[in-house]
């Protein structure tokens, strides 16, 4: 057998320090990245009878509660649009985050009999798990545009469904305007991005730490929690005024995915400029320090697994 | 001139065995140990060393291991449980880091640790295929490429697209190795895969690597089975506590570790108390006491060649009451009786046993086939039976040893018994 020069070779030695990232070898195996996020996708709603529909039942149910707790009972204000609709928005990039980060975080303890058999790059773990969570993300938004397009129909139509509810006592003009679409969706994929770079960011720092330390399995639940009512979810960033504190508020780069499609999608003037430019600055820090960690963690992850 | 394929340079490999807290004197110091403690672990987990705190103990599963493999050998890697057998072996496939030194790799490397590694229950076979594949570090089109190849060896296309839930063990093992079997990589490194499935199984796994040693891959292979790698490979590499005892042929390599194994053994405990053994039978008196094995050189052994004497040292106290025979029962790893000695098939044996004693049987040369064996032990009186029966008494392994001396290894399923035999041409 003779070995040309193109033989691949490869040295193993131990890492010191900061490690390098790899990406390269990411990106080779990128095919096992689309393979272990296509059966993460298909394995979801195996043995279900609604299957996909869980992706539609679960914001919609959480919707309808938040309106008739927060919007009803609490009051609310929701920025001049009409609850379901103002929380129902949120809950869609909200719904992408919580569901991801919950899997993604504990993604490389369910994988221990990977990790502990076959090398190939970690990082795949996580990342895939956090790409599987977009399939029901675009299934939910969709039917945000659904809903979005009903409330506008329904405004259009108003002099002439208000013959009809008139007697009723209901005015149909009680609902805003909105524009069934704008330029402003065009910032759409940009929220998007920003949404799975935090997801990720974040879903790096708690699976590595799963991995040594299992409490973190009881923490993520209520994290996510607590996240989310530090994030502008069942109420507006409006109820916040002071300057300082919305920027210190902004931080949190789910404030600026939330707020971005409530103002790209229902017109809200809550335009994030300067949350967003904070957003991002933290989700990318998210990342590149979640990633460094991760890489730091991984050279022990098959020994202590 | 052949090439160098791998190339291992001072390895080593620490492990950290628990931590061991510093003594506690009293209540306020377990409490405030007890307290303090997670965070302590915790900030140095985040922190991410491991070796910070000096109790700490730790275990070198490998230390200063080198060795060459040249492109195209077969290496077959042996030595006792702990040896560092697979600690070599997940350093190798990249699963573990090295504490320190290098290894140097030329060519592409696949590792096989297990078979249908992440293997997706519910997903279909079809599906699994793929996956699996992808996971072994194939890609899309080498899949597709080998796909029916790959059905056609596993057997199971009737089912390929039901569930792999609904398969039997045995399927979802073939289909395992079908993808396994079509990797193709410069250097394999193989773990005990073949320690599963049946003995049909096994042949095709072991002929399937063969066909890959001979395609002048390069095949690293990690072993109990001394006979696989015999069959199977040019070279052997013993390893023992972590470093490499012998290195060579792999008939010398063998010959080695069994010279050193028995020499282990005189260091283990010589007599194997019965007194309170787990395979003794529901409601028997517990009269049968000890049993030792010892080997030609009137050592105390578990490990024996093909054709070797055997002593066995039955230490019984039957009190008053008289017992009439006593019988030893051979059998195979597999459950199966090999065959039976008793003090009732011998003529001048004794035939009466009162009080505590030790009784010696001595099998001459046992020509046993390689592998594993048990010890049924009974004890008992003609007109009650059996007394006290034990099962797996003691444990042996008998290792073939160029027993034929032509260097030929009986495949799995030539018998129980290796029989020298005389061949001539009749004109």
């Amino acid at each position: 057998m003779s070995l040309t020069q193109t033989t691949p070779y490869l040295q193993i030695r131990a890492t010191k320090g900061w490690a390098n990232l790899r990406l390269r070898e990411v990106w080779q195996y990128r095919e096992l990245l689309y393979f272990l996020c296509w059966r993460d996708i298909i394995i979801r709603y195996k043995q279900t009878v609604v299957g996909a529909g869980w992706a539609i039942i679960q914001p919609v149910l959480s919707m309808i509660v938040f309106t008739l707790v927060f919007g009803g009972l609490a009051q609310i204000p929701s920025d001049g649009v009409p609850y379901p609709l103002f929380s129902f928005a949120a809950l869609v990039p909200w719904g992408f985050f919580s569901g991801a980060f919950t899997r993604a975080s504990s993604s490389l303890v369910s994988s221990a009999n990977l990790i502990s058999k076959i090398y190939f790059p970690r990082l795949i773990i996580p990342t895939s798990a956090v790409m599987a969570g977009i399939v029901d993300y675009l299934i939910s938004f969709a039917v945000l545009v659904v809903m979005l397009w009903v409330y506008v129909a329904f405004g259009q139509s108003a002099p002439f469904i208000a013959q009809f509810t008139a007697p009723l006592g209901i005015s149909p003009y009680d609902i805003p305007q909105m524009q069934a679409i704008s330029i402003n969706w065009l910032w759409l994929p940009y929220l998007t991005g920003l949404a799975f770079v935090t997801t990720l960011g974040v879903s790096l720092w708690f699976s590595a730490i799963m991995v040594r330390f299992r409490d973190v399995r009881f923490i993520v639940p209520f994290a996510v929690q607590l996240w989310m009512y530090m994030s502008p979810v069942v109420y507006p960033s409006s109820l916040i005024q002071n300057d300082t504190l919305r920027l210190i508020y902004g931080l949190n780069p789910m404030t600026g995915v939330v707020e971005g499609f409530r103002w790209a999608l229902l017109g809200t003037d809550t335009q994030p400029s300067l949350i967003i430019i904070a957003s991002s600055a933290v989700a990318v820090a998210l990342l590149v320090s979640g990633a460094f960690y991760f890489k730091k963690q991984e050279r022990t992850f098959a020994d202590v697994i | 001139m052949s090439q160098l394929a791998i190339k291992a340079t001072g390895i080593s490999k620490q492990y950290q065995i628990g931590t061991r807290q510093k003594g506690a004197e009293n209540l306020r110091d377990i409490l405030t140990q007890s307290l303090t403690a997670p965070f302590k672990r915790a900030m140095r987990g985040l922190r991410g060393d491991a070796n910070i705190e000096t109790h700490t103990e730790t275990l070198w599963a490998l230390r200063d291991i080198d060795f060459d493999v040249q492109a195209g050998d077969t290496i077959g890697i042996i030595g006792r449980n702990g040896a560092g057998k697979s600690t070599l072996l997940k350093i190798l496939s990249r699963i573990t880091e090295p504490s320190s030194g290098t290894i140097d790799l030329y060519g592409r490397v696949g590792a096989l640790l297990e078979v249908g590694t992440g293997f997706h229950l519910e997903l279909t076979g079809r599906e699994n295929i793929y996956l699996n594949g992808a996971i072994l570090g194939m890609t899309r089109a080498e899949i597709n490429r080998k796909f029916d190849e790959m059905i056609d060896f596993s057997g199971v296309e009737r089912f390929i697209d039901t569930p792999v839930k609904r398969y039997s063990s045995g399927m979802i093992l073939r289909l395992g190795f079908a993808v396994a079997a079509h990797l193709e990589p410069d250097i394999l490194i193989v773990d005990e895969v073949l320690a599963v499935g049946d003995a049909e199984f096994q042949r095709k796994c072991l002929g399937k690597m063969q066909d890959v040693a001979g395609q002048g891959r390069t095949v690293l292979f990690v072993s109990h089975n001394l006979n696989a790698v015999l069959n199977l490979c040019k070279r052997g590499l013993y390893l023992k506590n972590g470093q490499v005892v012998a290195s060579g042929t792999a008939q010398e390599v063998i010959q080695s570790y069994m010279s050193t194994v028995a020499s282990i053994d005189l260091d283990a405990e010589h007599i194997t108390d019965l007194t309170t053994h787990s395979g003794r039978h529901i409601g028997m008196k517990s009269i049968l006491k000890s049993i030792n094995l010892i080997n030609e050189n009137g050592e105390s052994a578990r490990y024996f060649n093909t054709g070797d004497t055997i002593q066995v040292d039955i230490g019984y106290d039957c009190g008053e009451e008289r017992c009439d025979f006593i019988t030893v029962g051979i059998n195979s790893s597999m459950g199966e009786r090999v065959f039976t000695l008793s003090t009732l098939y011998t003529p001048n044996a004794p035939f009466s046993f009162v009080g505590k004693k030790v009784i010696r049987a001595i099998i001459p040369q046992v020509d046993l086939a390689e592998g594993d064996y048990n010890l049924t032990l009974t004890m008992g009186k003609h007109a009650v039976g059996n007394i006290d029966t034990i099962d797996s008494a003691i444990n042996f392994t008998i290792t073939l040893n160029n027993y034929f001396q032509t260097g030929v290894v009986p495949s799995q399923g030539a018998g129980y018994w290796m029989k020298k035999s005389e061949w001539m041409l009749l004109e």
